[in-house]
């Protein structure tokens, strides 16, 4: 089937296969922006007509993007933006400020920023200058000095807009929401935020003054449209290139989502999650194993993406621990299950270790205390156990109590996949009762 | 580096007089000594000053009208006549100028509204202050030191000023040489002067009555003179007062007319003449107490004419002008104060009278002719005044009595210096208008003794005259021919030159400390020169502002793009309805407070969005349109917002921004706005101070909060504070007792719109704009008003329902009108909860593990459990539901999205499955939820 690519394409295979990657992974890793939103073509409409109103007639304007993680805020935003652009004479007008919660930490910061991105008269070359309470009266007075109709309408667009909830008595919000509340320069505040609770966060005299219009993006996907935008996702544009190769693999595609192990991984993933980029993170690792040797993506490639995307990560350190260290989590497990989730010290581990070698003739695990509190400590590293409570630090060592962070089924998994387990550990730890 | 220099404050030579009323003794020399430095500065009355202020490098400008202390000697007050600088003109006011103004100008304070008593302390030195001509062009000069004078400010308009009082050896007595050939018919020359008189006709402390007085044969005529003040004083106050003062003024002119050869003294004294013609009492009063006066000057004519005489001199040019034409008289006298600049405004004390005699008859001048209409309006506040003169005769009777010894006491100190010049002085200290009269009616007096001789040194003042003291000189010598009592004047004269220049060297030594000063003042000027785009600060040329757009902002198109722009909360409303009561309040509280000249403080409270800014704001408005059509005293308004401060002791360096545009540390504008509440100054206006989030100015020590309640209790700040906040009971809860105690109890508070009131707020707005149906906005109401009563809310809510509407619009069936769903849906939108909406849109795992959660919490009986205990549950739930049981990492990440969403609430992420669960939603929400599917 290759040799047969390699005969008809106009372009050779590799050259090919490396356009399309490279096509499909910008799409997975949202450096193209999608040509139309799908699923909210109302937030989208009733955000372009907010930015635009802000834009064209100076209506000052709050709006609150709310959504869960991966549901596509940023990209509705972006979308909007990008049409709104288009028109020239919002082109011309329109300032933008971006802040992000993460990187604006406070309000200095934020305040700076601002004064920069907007270019105002104490910026010079990228330094902002003046203290904080000098920056907070400038952007005031600038703002305020601005009128409906002849200054240029501001969007302020606020990343992680929970997080400026969080600044010292709020004072930037106040002071957009209140510019946006009062005859001053026009400016459009759009705050991003997963947190559907945000209103509560806000003070009250900052809630009344936000104009409480919230574009909620909440999915209500089907499966089977999860399924229909996974294939389109992997499918390849009309523009491409070479169009007999798009349309092989397009074909390939469709064949591969009506297989039934595939439609069974993807199910998995829509139950666990409705969002994109879990899916776009799947589709990125069958992506990245399409060779030319091996030119298509597979149903196995698909499963194999999906057991690397579920794997347990504790349950992966597990196998890297020594036979000592496993033994010791056992024994930890079986203080776990006595116990019911007491914490323990290292002579309880230590007592019940020695418990399963007295029922042993063969003494291959005696070790001596000191190998047994370092490979305690290397749990410790590992965050496989941690100190029930952090003010232990006067108590000694041995006697610091500790907690398990596994459970007991990713221990007994680990067990299963450990290379060359013994069998007498395997039984310990199966046994119910140390 | 400022220069702190430990004055000392004496009275030279004995008290004046005294007022036994007051207990106040009046003084005619203030004595500064400067520690470490034998030099001594002497103030007199009439000099000009710099009083310290809030600003450093701009002293306050004053002019010394009288100095007085009490009993003990403890309190030395002056009184003053303010000039203001031109940072202390609102800079809104400036363009009133209508030029540039010159770095150096001051400006002639001509306004009530100010405390013209200070302390002696706060005298700083005496400053040069040149009167100049309106037009004139501003001195090329470098010095620092001397400030101009053009025109006088009322706080209000700009105005020419009045001329200066006459300075040094000049008392601006009548100008005798200089009246054209027949005084009586030359109105423009006398009219504006002679109605000052008449107005002032009576309350004469003549310092022959006060001589009389002394020698004990008075009490009659003190009777019969308070009698005739009252009656003037009424007359006053009649509406016809301006009608009565003319036809005194014309019986005045009348009598000149009569006596035109009057020349010598002798004939001058003859009663009765002027007795016959005067037939009102007041008149007849009048010439009188100016017969006695003179008969008893007569004995000791020499100082009498000595002072006179300058007056004479330098007086009659500009009044030789004013014959010509009146309009340019005044600028003429400008003229003359120049000729005199070098020396000193106040050299002697000799003249002392002069410059306060100019200055009121310069107040005469304007006030008196009533043809001007703009003259007329500087009027009702003299008459003010004049009603306080009448008053205060008893005072008057007290101050004469002690007057004769005083005035020996001085005779002596300065021998050629007769008494007559202290006495002068010292009526005027209290009574300058009485000053005034006298030297009116001698000046009339002599105008008719002089009339001929100062005909020809008329003419030849005319064209250039008496630019300097020399020339002064001259001319006096040029007079010596004129007569036996003029020659005997001009030597006289030549004694007091030389005293003026020796007090004008005396002078000259607080200018050489001047310039020190200023060289002290250096440094602290260079830093601001310093400034340059380089230096990290804010770059002082910055101006705040947002650049303008390139085309036009749309206008609004239809009638639901109209009702939205005036839905818009921003959009201002042409009135504010259903606050009435409260802006009633208010507005009565502030305006009282104004019109007083007093301070205070109010709270005011309410919860988010219930219109207390605005109406503040609205408040203030009319106030300020009531200030600009003068009906109460103009006011200066200046807010502060808690919320737009990075910290609370910002608020002083805003406040002292907005008063006077200085830019200072917050610890430095602390100490200047504390200077400027607690000492008295030229503060035309009162400040209205708004201070919103009042909660935020909170500190631990509270001494924000304690600053800004105290200023106004303080007897010169005229600061009314309103505070707002949202708490009813801020002050119980956040203030200590001091704090608090001093707020006072006014206060208001704004309760939240009932459904009437806000459906009343958005028809309003409306304003007839047929873009809602009745029953939505009913709807709109009663609902923001069941939740909030925030009419923020209220319009948003409008707003959205109207963005709604036009959507819906394409389809055939709306109406046009935002009808009941429009609303609904916009209500929904705002206030229904996300959650439930965020669980059904939740994915299956998540799903399950709220349920799993649920099902945790009924096992344990508690709200929450750990991760891995409610994984136990998922796991058994998958189970049931067919799924493959989820592994550890995959409810991990189920349960940190939930958390990111908080529809649960969860411990740090890297306790892992030991991390603690709890929900953020009811367990019905979510039961509900789950169940609908």
């Amino acid at each position: 089937m290759s040799k047969r690519k390699v005969k008809d394409a106009p372009l050779p295979l590799g050259d090919c296969l490396t356009e399309a990657q490279q096509v499909l992974r910008e799409r997975f890793c949202r450096q193209q922006l999608p040509d139309r939103p799908e699923g909210v073509e109302a937030q989208h409409k009733h955000l372009l007509e907010l930015l635009k109103r802000t834009a064209v007639h100076g209506e000052s304007n709050s709006v609150l993007i709310v959504g869960p993680r991966g549901a596509g805020k940023t990209m509705l935003l972006q979308c909007v933006l990008r049409d709104l652009l288009e028109e020239t004479e919002v082109q011309k007008n329109l300032l933008q400020v971006h802040l992000n919660g993460l990187l604006q930490t406070d309000d200095r910061v934020a305040l700076k920023e601002i004064t920069r991105q907007l270019h105002l008269e104490n910026v010079v070359g990228d330094k902002v200058f003046g203290s904080f309470a000098e920056n907070l009266a400038f952007l005031l007075e600038a703002l305020k000095k601005g009128d409906r109709s002849s200054s240029r309408p501001v969007l302020f667009i606020l990343e992680e807009f929970d997080l400026f909830a969080h600044h010292k008595n709020q004072t930037l919000l106040y002071n957009l929401f209140d510019v946006s509340q009062s005859a001053q320069a026009p400016i459009a505040v759009v705050g991003i935020t997963c947190r559907l609770d945000v209103l509560e966060l806000l003070e009250k005299r900052v809630k009344s003054r936000f104009s409480h219009r919230q574009i909620h993006l909440l999915s209500s996907l089907t499966f089977t449209q999860y399924l229909q935008r996974a294939r389109t996702q992997l499918s390849l544009p009309d523009n491409f290139p070479d169009s007999k190769f798009a349309q092989e693999w397009n074909e390939d595609v469709t064949t591969l989502c009506e297989d039934k192990s595939v439609e069974e991984v993807l199910q998995r993933h829509f139950h666990s999650s409705k969002d994109f980029r879990s899916l776009h993170m799947l589709l990125m690792l069958c992506l990245s194993r399409v060779s030319v040797a091996k030119p298509t993506i597979k149903p196995a490639d698909l499963l194999d993406a999906s057991r690397l995307c579920l794997a347990d990560a504790k349950a992966n350190m597990l196998h890297g621990l020594s036979i000592l260290e496993l033994c010791l989590i056992i024994a930890m497990k079986h203080l776990n299950d006595v116990y019911e989730g007491e914490p323990f010290n290292l002579q309880m581990v230590h007592n019940e270790f020695k418990k399963f070698l007295q029922r042993k003739s063969n003494s291959m695990y005696n070790f001596d205390q000191p190998v047994i509190m370092k490979a305690f400590e290397h749990l410790q590293q590992l965050e496989l156990i941690r100190p029930a409570d952090s003010s232990a630090a006067k108590t000694q060592r041995e006697y610091q109590l500790m907690r398990l962070m596994l459970d007991h089924s990713q221990i007994m998994e680990a067990l299963q996949k450990y290379p060359q387990c013994p069998t007498d550990v395997k039984q310990w730890a199966m046994s119910a009762f140390g | 580096m400022k220069l702190r220099v430990r004055r000392s404050y004496e009275w030279r030579g004995k008290p004046l007089s005294f007022n036994r009323k007051l207990k106040t003794h009046e003084y005619g020399l203030l004595v500064i000594s400067v520690e470490g430095l034998p030099r001594k500065t002497i103030i007199s009355t009439g000099q000009h000053i710099l009083i310290e202020g809030d600003d450093e490098d701009n002293p306050y400008v004053a002019k010394v009208v009288r100095l007085y202390g009490d009993e003990s000697g403890k309190q030395k007050k002056a009184v003053v006549q303010w000039f203001v600088r031109l940072s202390e003109v609102p800079p809104s006011k400036l363009k009133l100028l209508g030029r540039e103004p010159h770095p150096q100008e001051v400006f002639y304070y001509q306004s009530r509204s100010c405390d013209d008593e200070v302390n002696v302390e706060s005298i700083l030195r005496p400053v040069q202050v040149m009167h100049l001509d309106a037009a004139a062009p501003f001195p090329d000069s470098d010095d620092k030191d001397t400030l101009y004078v053009k025109l006088s400010w009322d706080s209000k308009t700009f105005r020419v000023a009045p001329p200066e009082p006459a300075p040094a050896s000049s008392p601006p007595l009548c100008p005798k040489p200089s009246l054209p050939p027949s005084p009586p018919c030359s109105p423009p020359a006398t009219t504006p002067a002679t109605k000052g008189f008449s107005r002032r006709a009576l309350p004469t402390p003549d310092p022959t009555v006060m001589q009389r007085a002394s020698s004990g044969e008075v009490r009659y005529s003190r009777a019969t003179m308070s009698a005739g003040k009252a009656a003037e004083a009424e007359s006053f106050h009649s509406a016809t007062k301006l009608s009565a003062s003319k036809c005194l003024s014309a019986k005045r002119r009348n009598m000149a007319g009569r006596t035109p050869g009057v020349r010598k003294k002798l004939e001058l004294s003859s009663p009765g003449k002027k007795l016959s013609i005067d037939e009102d009492v007041l008149s007849q009063l009048l010439a009188e107490e100016s017969k006695v006066a003179l008969a008893q000057s007569l004995p000791s004519s020499p100082p009498l004419s000595l002072s006179l005489s300058p007056v004479r001199k330098e007086y009659n040019p500009p009044a030789a002008q004013g014959a010509i034409c009146l309009k340019t008289s005044a600028v003429v006298l400008n003229k003359m104060s120049l000729s005199n600049l070098d020396s000193p405004p106040s050299p002697a004390r000799d003249d002392s009278t002069s410059p306060q005699r100019a200055d009121e008859r310069a107040a005469a001048w304007l006030t008196g002719s009533a043809k001007t209409p703009k003259r007329r309006s500087a009027t009702p506040k003299r008459t003010q005044g004049r009603g306080a003169t009448a008053t205060t005769p008893s005072r008057r009777k007290e101050a004469k009595s002690l007057k004769e010894p005083a005035l020996a006491v001085l005779a002596e100190v300065d021998n050629e210096n007769s008494p007559m010049l202290p006495v002068a002085a010292t009526p005027r200290s209290s009574k300058r208008r009485s000053a005034l009269l006298v030297s009116s009616r001698i000046r009339q007096q002599l105008n008719l003794l002089d009339n001929k001789p100062g005909l020809d040194s008329d003419g030849e003042d005319e064209d250039e005259f008496v630019p300097t003291r020399k020339e002064l000189q001259s001319s006096s010598e040029e007079e010596e021919g004129d007569g036996e009592e003029e020659a005997e004047l001009d030597s006289d004269e030549e004694v007091a030159a030389k005293k003026s220049r020796r007090v004008a060297a005396g002078c000259r030594t607080p200018r050489s400390k001047q310039t020190a000063r200023s060289s002290t003042r250096t440094p602290r000027k260079t830093p601001s020169r310093k400034v340059t785009p380089g230096t990290p600060r804010t770059p002082r040329h910055a101006t705040p502002s947002i650049p303008s757009r390139s085309l036009p902002a749309r206008q609004p198109a239809n009638v639901l793009e109209e009702a939205r722009t005036r839905l818009h909360v921003s959009s201002v409303p042409e009135s504010l309805p259903c606050r009435e009561q409260e802006f009633q309040d208010i507005y009565s509280f502030v305006e009282s407070k104004v019109i007083d000249g007093t301070g205070g403080c109010m709270y005011i409270s309410g919860v988010p969005g219930t219109g207390k800014t605005a109406t503040v704001h609205e408040v203030m408005r009319c106030l300020q349109h009531a200030a600009d059509m003068d009906e109460i005293p103009a006011f200066h308004f200046i807010e502060i917002n808690g919320m737009k401060m990075t910290d609370p002791h910002q608020a002083y360096v805003q406040i002292l921004q907005k008063l006077t545009g200085q830019k200072a540390t917050a610890d430095h504008a602390a100490a200047l706005l504390e200077k400027r509440f607690s000492n008295p100054a030229p503060r035309t206006e009162t400040t209205v101070l708004l201070v919103d989030e009042l909660d935020l100015l909170w500190t631990r020590k509270q001494n924000v909060m304690y600053n800004l309640f105290d200023w106004p209790t303080r007897r010169h700040a005229r600061l009314v504070v309103l505070t707002i906040a949202n708490t009813m009971d801020l002050p119980e809860r956040i203030m200590i007792n001091r704090v608090a105690s001093r707020l006072g109890l006014t206060r208001m508070s704004f309760q939240p719109y009932s459904f009437k009131q806000l459906q009343q707020i958005i028809m309003s707005r409306l304003n007839k704009v047929k873009a809602f149906e009745e029953d939505a906005l009913q709807l709109v109401s009663r609902k923001v008003a069941a939740l909030s009563g925030d009419a923020r809310r209220c319009l948003d809510i409008c707003r959205r329902a109207t963005e709604i509407c036009e959507h819906s619009a394409a389809e055939p069936s709306a109406s046009g009108l935002v009808g009941m769903n429009h609303v609904m849906e916009a209500l929904n939108e705002m206030f229904s909860s996300s959650y439930i909406a965020a669980i059904k849109c939740a994915s299956l795992q998540e799903q399950l593990f709220l349920r799993a959660v649920i099902a945790e919490f009924r096992r344990l009986g508690l709200e929450e459990a750990t991760f891995q205990q409610v994984l136990v549950q998922h796991q058994a739930l998958c189970r049931v539901e067919g799924l493959q049981p989820v592994a550890v990492s995959e409810g991990l990440a189920v349960c940190q999205r939930l958390g990111a969403c908080r529809l649960l609430l969860l411990e740090p992420s890297r306790l892992g499955v030991l991390q603690r669960v709890r929900l953020n939603v009811s367990q019905d929400d979510v039961l509900y939820a789950l169940k609908a599917d």
